[in-house]
């Protein structure tokens, strides 16, 4: 095989989580194709990949909605195949598409689950009041969640999985299409749980969120895992960052640009001119290439006002950790086809 | 695959949901229902109006020329009944829509990611469907009475409530399997319709069957809409035997439920 793929393959002690060879067909497809992974306790694990690559599906088979092909996923010690009704206490789950009754109040749809999860009344209401406050839906409580807001419905959804206080929790998408300043909002709810010990499995689709939240990745594609390991590593791996400086003075973008192409660093693509932004963008692998850019731009005499490194898009992490661009649905529908004509 | 085994060992009834739990977990979801209604009182419409414009039109629309004018009255005692076999029906389908609802926005996943019996929302549903349909007979009886509807046998009159809750339930199971196979709510609805209307005007709701060619009277008389409407009639005010009637009732009631159940309930738990 030619995966690039570190994950351990025995058990990890302290896992929350752990799957070994989870196989899923729908028809033809292969949504799930031997997926190994862990979730360290008190960690946050980011499963990244495209759309179509598995995340749901596996997301789906770990709380217990769908039954796996083949293929074994335990959640704090129990079989999710075997053990269906204890693996559900203690989980707790985010949904792609924010799964709360929009036809209840905040307030209600938490009680409604606090008595799912066989909290006394008084516990429910203190349970619902007290996550309601914390989430920042007070004012919000009464109102049914049809009124909320798209940033409002996800935060009641992350209250809503985390009433039973579940020992893992699965994000799955939290932030998909929300707008940045929403998908903030998100991202420290979710940091805060994560500062107070929280195990979560976050799936995703972008690289900065899987940075912001993730302490290990897993990187899957078309149902494999194609790469793992804490998000240093992978960073390393996949190398080239983008460096974005701006000149203190406009004017001097466009000579900035010039002086980096004639200095000639090794190992450094060319230096772009971006006049809407008013800074240049250098593609750097290192943090010497860094440090040796912005030591030739010192020389020239160009003041910098700033400097800000920026992650791979998802693309440009599957294409090298791949050599293929990501692929489409038709793609994987005739790669499909393929391995069961072959 | 290596055998990681972290599995604990499997003891068979671990984690199960006693009987005190399980209620629980129904009432809770009674309550979803409820607070639904509440937050959506058109939601009720079906089972405050229907009864009311029904019960209004064919009596004074139809009354007189199916019963004659001098002989309305007569014509409630008819309808009335025949009525309540319909109201079962048409409020059964509502069962069917709202479920598809709760696959639709996800909140479906969430109930069934709980640790709580999958069929609980279920039976929530029915609970709450069951006092639907005997809200909307309530008020086609109170309709009924306003228009001079007589009963002479009151313990008869609850058996055929009875009757009528018995079948609305077996028809239930219909429409919740259609509530999870069907692509949406609208669907389902064309689709009741569809079936609905032949078989309630197919039927001894509205007009004595005497009169349609023996064809349809074939038909008429396999109708368990009929044999729920005679049978109503005969348990409210006597003058014809009822014994067939409840029998073909009961019978269709159990065979919808022993058959349709078991469907709904596999298609409901192996959705993904």
């Amino acid at each position: 095989m030619t995966r690039i793929d570190n994950t351990p393959h025995d058990a990890v002690s302290d896992a929350a989580v752990t799957v070994r060879g989870l196989v899923k067909h729908y028809g033809e497809t292969k949504a799930l194709d031997g997926v190994d992974l862990d979730v360290r306790e008190g960690t946050v694990l980011g499963v990244l990949g495209p759309n179509g690559a598995g995340k749901t599906t596996l997301v789906r088979c770990l709380s217990t909605l769908i039954t796996p092909d083949a293929g074994q996923a335990t959640v704090a010690g129990y079989d999710v195949v075997r053990q269906p009704r204890q693996t559900r206490r203690v989980i707790g789950l985010t949904g792609q598409y924010a799964s709360v009754d929009e036809k209840l109040s905040g307030y209600e749809n938490l009680y409604m689950i606090g008595r799912l999860l066989d909290l006394s009344r008084k516990e429910s209401r203190a349970r619902a009041d007290g996550l309601l406050e914390r989430f920042s839906l007070t004012e919000a409580a009464k109102r049914p969640a049809s009124t909320y807001s798209g940033g409002m419905r996800r935060r009641l959804d992350l209250a809503a999985s985390m009433i039973g206080h579940p020992a893992v929790l699965y994000l799955d998408e939290p932030t998909t299409g929300l707008d940045p300043r929403t998908r903030n909002e998100v991202w420290t709810e979710v940091k805060r749980m994560v500062a107070e010990g929280a195990t979560v499995l976050l799936t995703t689709q972008y690289m900065e969120e899987a940075e912001q939240l993730a302490s290990e990745l897993t990187v899957i594609d078309r149902g494999k895992v194609i790469a793992g390991g804490r998000v240093d590593e992978l960073k390393a791996r996949v190398g080239g960052r983008t460096l974005r400086i701006r000149p203190a003075d406009p004017q001097e973008l466009r000579p900035t640009a010039t002086a980096l192409d004639e200095f000639g660093l090794t190992g450094i693509g060319k230096a772009t001119a971006d006049t809407e932004t008013g800074t240049v963008l250098v593609p750097i692998l290192s943090d010497e290439q860094l440090t040796a850019v912005v030591g030739a731009v010192t020389a020239r005499g160009i003041t910098l006002a700033g400097i800000t490194t920026e992650l791979p898009s998802l693309d440009e992490v599957f294409l090298s950790l791949t050599g293929h661009k990501i692929s489409s649905p038709q793609d994987d529908a005739s790669a499909a086809r393929e391995e069961v004509a072959a | 695959m290596s055998a990681a085994t972290l599995t604990s060992p499997v003891t068979v009834g671990e984690g199960r949901i006693g009987l005190r739990g399980n209620l629980r977990h129904i009432g809770a979801l009674i309550r979803r229902n409820l607070l639904w209604i509440r937050q959506d009182p058109e939601s009720m419409f079906d089972a405050v109006l229907m009864p009311i414009v029904f019960t209004l039109l064919f009596v004074f629309v139809f009354g007189g020329a199916i019963a004659g004018t001098d002989n309305r009255e007569a014509y409630v005692n008819y309808v009335v009944p025949g009525l309540m076999a319909m109201m079962g029906m048409n409020i059964a389908m509502g069962v069917g829509t709202g479920f598809n609802q709760d696959f639709q926005t996800g909140v479906m996943d969430r109930f069934r990611s709980l640790p709580i019996a999958r069929s609980s929302v279920l039976i929530a549903k029915i609970v709450v469907e069951l006092a639907r349909m005997l809200v909307a007979i309530a008020i086609l009886l109170t309709v009924g009475f306003l228009l001079g509807l007589s009963v002479s046998n009151v313990p008869g009159l609850f058996a055929a409530i009875g009757l009528a809750a018995v079948f609305g339930f077996g028809i239930m199971w219909i429409f919740l399997t259609m509530g999870v196979v069907m692509k949406n709510a609208q669907a389902i609805q064309a689709m009741g319709f569809l079936v609905l209307m032949p078989l309630q005007f197919g039927s001894s709701i509205f007009a004595p069957t005497d009169t349609m060619p023996g064809w349809l009277q074939a038909f008429t008389d396999y109708n368990p809409l009929s044999s729920l409407a005679d049978a109503a009639r005969g348990l409210m005010n006597g003058g014809r035997p009822i014994a067939h009637d409840v029998l073909v009732t009961v019978i269709w009631s159990v065979v919808l439920t022993a058959v349709m159940a078991p469907i709904a309930i596999r298609k409901y738990t192996t959705k993904s």
